[in-house]
């Protein structure tokens, strides 16, 4: 990774950010393998450059974005909470653009109801994708309504730290969307298409009852193998210094996000 | 198959060492999470390299009896503190569980127990491998008589319990998953098929010696 310079983007939870160490080396890549070590052992070969990403669909002018082009997109630093579906949570610093401004860029029809996100599939660089176990069918493939794509607090990251995205977080660029769990961030990016129905996504697609298409963070509604009341913030201390906090509805984004889902049941449509 | 065998006043000593050796890994990981050394989820990382202990000294156990029956190697002396290992390993990754991620908050632990059935499945596993290892000694042997053999083969579904407990308990099972259980599975089916086995070994080495007296000796 090298050093990437971003504006202050005016968003900081006030909470002790997760040692860089930590977020970088305890993560969840399946491109590379099912261990947490995994994307930070196996993803040396990774060669995240030069790199575009396609997008196309239900679009006005389809597209397709190189670094530079994502770059000049406007880069600002902003921190956020990350929750994940297994109950750890992380504080991390990202660099990245609004994903509204690359959708201002292609202008979506106005029947367009979706986005759908696609991963790289280059299974010489990609250990996970090789070999006779595959854990996943690839691409690993994501979604979000248009409504949640625009919301301002979803960004594209290319960057954390103050530098370029390692490969384990999913160079060069992916999806950060604080209110969700980080399933939903999809990695390593290279093709978004606008759609009128509601896209697959990885997760949902392998086991629909433990993982749904929306997956906002909720307390309330329990994964059916563990309790998502509470997480385990990572961070540095060993086994008396990881600590135990309330998971916040919506992972604390409620106030910004909330009225996105007003009418639904989010037991349902978890 | 002639392996240098070990002296048998070693016996004893290459058995508290076995036991020593086998609670290393442990320890150190203990060690390294307690000071701060383990990157990322520590509390996970110490309970699940646990549970895999646990499952590799289950494998190990019960691999003992076919060592013996397929090359002819007798290593059950090793085999009370291989299978102890087993309930040691499983014992800790309770406590893992239940002080250091749990904070023995009792209540989520008893929802956990009752509701999740992969936790279900792991701590009745658990429970049926305490009488075994309270009975892994000579008193227990003469005392339960026949007896302590019928109770001992629990190590077969305490087994398939925690091969299970593994499987059920990761988001996709992946290769790890496959090589535990498929051991297991393995071992436990050997089980089935081992009197035939025997049976068949019995069989050709009696024609061979058969057919050895029947050749007209040549001197």
């Amino acid at each position: 990774p090298e050093p990437l310079a971003a504006a202050p983007g005016g968003y900081d939870p006030g909470e002790e950010l997760t040692p860089e160490a930590d977020a970088t080396s305890y993560n969840n890549f399946y491109e590379f393998g099912t261990g947490k070590g995994d994307p930070k052992a196996r993803s040396g070969d990774f060669n995240p450059r030069p790199w575009s990403i396609k997008v196309d669909g239900m679009v006005g002018k389809p597209a397709e974005f190189d670094l530079d082009a994502l770059m000049a997109l406007g880069l600002e630093e902003r921190t956020y909470r990350m929750r994940c579906v297994e109950a750890w949570s992380m504080v991390i610093p990202w660099i990245g653009f609004p994903l509204a401004a690359l959708l201002d860029k292609v202008e979506p029809q106005g029947s367009a109801k979706y986005v759908a996100f696609e991963t790289i599939v280059r299974a010489q660089e990609m250990p996970g994708q090789r070999g006779a176990f595959q854990p996943l069918d690839w691409p690993y493939v994501e979604g979000l309504r248009l409504d949640e794509a625009r919301h301002p607090l979803t960004i594209m990251a290319m960057g954390l730290y103050g530098k370029t995205l390692p490969n384990q977080n999913g160079a060069p660029v992916r999806l950060v969307v604080p209110w969700k769990y980080g399933f939903k961030g999809i990695k390593s990016i290279v093709r978004m298409t606008l759609t009128e129905e509601q896209p697959a996504s990885t997760w949902n697609r392998l086991a629909p009852n433990e993982y749904g298409f929306y997956a906002n963070v909720n307390p309330a509604v329990d994964h059916p193998r563990w309790s998502q009341a509470k997480e385990n913030r990572i961070g540095g201390g060993g086994f008396f210094g990881s600590n135990e906090r309330p998971t916040l509805p919506f992972n604390g984004y409620g106030d910004e996000v909330a009225s996105l889902y007003d009418g639904m049941d989010l037991t349902v449509n978890f | 198959m002639p392996l240098p065998a070990l002296p048998k006043r070693y016996h004893p000593a290459s058995i508290w060492a076995l036991y020593a050796v086998g609670l290393l890994p442990a320890v150190w990981t203990f060690y390294l999470g307690a000071t701060g050394q383990l990157i990322g989820n520590p509390v996970k990382i110490f309970e699940h390299l646990l549970g895999e202990w646990a499952l590799r000294f289950m494998i190990l156990t019960l691999l003992i009896s076919p060592i013996r029956d397929v090359l002819g190697i007798n290593w059950v002396r090793y085999r009370r503190a291989l299978g102890l290992l087993a309930f040691w390993y499983v014992a800790m990754h309770f406590l893992a569980y239940m002080v250091l991620d749990k904070r023995l908050a009792i209540d989520v632990i008893v929802e956990d127990v009752f509701k999740r059935w992969f936790i279900t499945i792991g701590m009745a596993g658990f429970v049926l491998l305490i009488p075994l290892a309270l009975t892994s000694n000579r008193w227990s042997i003469r005392r339960l008589g026949p007896g302590w053999n019928k109770l001992h083969r629990l190590i077969y579904p305490i087994a398939a319990a925690g091969a299970l407990h593994y499987c059920l308990s990761v988001k996709v099972i992946g290769p790890e998953q496959l090589i535990y259980a498929g051991l297991i599975t393995i071992l436990i089916a050997w089980r089935l098929v081992r009197r035939h086995y025997m049976d068949w070994k019995r069989g050709k080495r009696q024609s061979s010696s058969e057919l050895a007296s029947a050749i007209p000796r040549a001197d």
